[in-house]
């Protein structure tokens, strides 16, 4: 488990970034917080800085969506989902657990 | 229709096969393209594959399975020579004949070369650039500061050489970017230690070095070109294939020929000719569904968009940069080479810029065309 920030400081329709073992980027898109890869597995591109549209963020580089819920991409260039991550709140602070919730090749 | 044949077995070629397929095309496909390699990606060759960061493998634009689930016929290292639009016969290079009545222009640009230095468009070109670059060469010299130019000068720095780069207009990328940008990224060269000269052409490659107009003589081991690419269409002389500075076609990439489109660098749509990455995917499935249809059931209207990585900075840009009034910088100061800017025309956004500002730039793209822009001046 790694602490994020606090609730507060994640209101809906931002991200942030941090630096586990791969770097993660957690959302909350309106209102559901979801950890995921923050490198896009397409090539060298921050999620965290892409579009959030519901469930879904738009990689800033060449603009694949991604599913937050499952880690997979709506359609080129991406072809390979990224990994999700379990995201807990304890005491108004954000956690997520680095160990991936379903792994992926 | 029973036969497609696609010319050019690139990013918009493959686009288009995956296009036709998922469109519900069963008849024969085939892919033509001169190239001996299957579909791979061209603008890490300017990057991380001329560094050495990434291998071969890793630019394949798509998977053995994928290909082969296309069912096309891939007909690699033969070329094109000739359209002949009243037979419907496409004559190859190793002399057979397809017959097609479907074809898509997907033939992308060949750069424009300068005797002595070497070009940049392919991958055998990379590999032998990175020879080059790797193989004891001290002083390199970059003919022109494009994007590609600019890239290649900055990898060659990453891997110590000495770099000088020319320009013969005052400002790199004035014409894209605008002067003010365009400024910026020339910042960038002398940022790492590369010599910019700008203002000032090249007389010829010799001996000695680099031959400037004004006499003098920059000396290199290497020197490398980057002065643009021109739409590969003299396979279409006598064609019938309506051509100008591209192939000319509609908003929906279609030509004056019924059954034949044209997508990425070689097409010229409305008017335009986007030579980038996002422009050549993005046409190949709307030429495609025009193509299916017999006419221009569906057009591409998004504003045109590339990114470009040099010095460790990520470029990206959208839309256009013509007769704008100003260039309102929204977030970061180009000093710190990260920022976001939007380039407006009566108060409307009509391009958004940003230099290592991802978040910025994709929050910014959405505000352009229509409304005025809602970020007060600073
Ligand atoms: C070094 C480099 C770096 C780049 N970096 C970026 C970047 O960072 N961002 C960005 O947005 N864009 C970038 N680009 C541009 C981008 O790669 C192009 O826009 C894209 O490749 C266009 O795809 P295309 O399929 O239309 O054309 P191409 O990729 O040029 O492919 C055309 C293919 O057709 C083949 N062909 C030509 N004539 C014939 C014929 N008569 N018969 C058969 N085959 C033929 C060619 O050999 C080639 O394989 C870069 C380009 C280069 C060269
Ligand atoms: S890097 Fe994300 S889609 Fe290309």
């Amino acid at each position: 488990m790694i602490r994020v920030c606090t609730v507060i400081d994640l209101p809906p329709g931002e991200a942030v970034r941090i630096l586990a073992r791969v770097p993660i980027a957690v959302f909350n898109a309106d209102g559901e917080l979801y950890a995921i890869d923050d490198t896009c597995s397409h090539q060298d591109a921050s999620l965290a800085d892409g579009w959030l549209e519901g469930c879904w963020v738009e990689c800033p580089l060449h603009a694949s969506s991604f599913d937050l819920r499952t880690g997979l991409p709506n359609g080129l260039p991406a072809k390979r989902p990224v990994r999700t991550y379990p995201v807990v709140v304890v005491d108004d602070v954000v956690y997520v657990n680095t160990e991936a919730q379903q792994d992926v090749a | 229709m029973r036969t497609i044949a696609v010319i050019g077995a690139s990013l918009a070629g493959l686009r288009s096969a995956e296009a036709l397929r998922a469109q519900g095309f069963d008849g024969r496909l085939v892919v033509v393209g001169d190239e001996p390699h299957a579909p791979y990606d061209r603008p890490p060759l300017s990057k991380d594959f001329l560094l050495g960061t990434v291998d071969r493998e890793s630019l394949a634009l798509s998977d053995p399975d994928a290909l082969a689930a296309l069912d096309a016929d891939w007909r690699l290292g033969v070329r094109a020579d000739r359209l002949d639009t009243t037979t419907r016969e496409v004559h190859l290079s190793d002399g057979s004949t397809l017959t097609a009545d479907g074809v898509v222009i997907a033939t992308g640009g060949a750069p424009r070369t300068v005797p002595g230095a070497l070009a940049l468009r392919t991958l055998d070109d990379a590999v032998a650039l990175r020879a080059a670059l790797t193989g004891g060469t001290e002083r390199l010299v970059v003919i022109g500061a494009g994007f590609i130019g600019a890239e290649v000068a900055s990898t060659a720095r990453k891997l110590g050489l000495d770099v000088t780069v020319v320009e013969v207009l005052p400002i790199p990328l004035g014409r894209v970017l605008g002067p003010e940008i365009g400024a910026v990224c020339g910042e960038l060269h002398l940022d790492h230690g590369v010599a910019l000269r700008c203002g000032v052409g090249v007389n010829e490659v010799s001996a000695a070095g680099v031959v400037l107009t004004d006499g003098d003589v920059l000396p290199a081991d290497l020197v490398v070109a980057g002065v643009g690419a021109h739409p590969a269409t003299d396979w279409l002389a006598g064609s019938g294939v309506a051509v100008g500075n591209g192939v000319l076609c509609d908003q929906g990439g279609v030509t004056n020929v019924p059954g034949v489109v044209a997508v990425g660098d070689v097409a010229r749509w409305s008017g335009q000719r986007h030579e980038h990455w996002t422009s050549a995917a993005e046409q190949a499935s709307v030429a495609v569904r025009n193509l299916l249809a017999g006419t221009t059931a569906e057009v591409h209207d998004r504003p045109g968009y590339f990114w470009s990585d040099q010095y460790g900075v990520r470029i990206q840009f959208v839309g256009e940069t013509h007769l704008y009034d100003e260039v309102r910088y929204v977030d970061g100061t180009p000093e710190d080479r990260k920022f976001a800017a939007v380039y407006l025309r009566d108060d409307v956004v009509v391009g958004v810029v940003a230099m290592n500002n991802a978040r910025h730039f994709t929050r910014l793209r959405r505000q352009l065309g229509a409304a005025p822009l809602s970020t007060p001046a600073p």
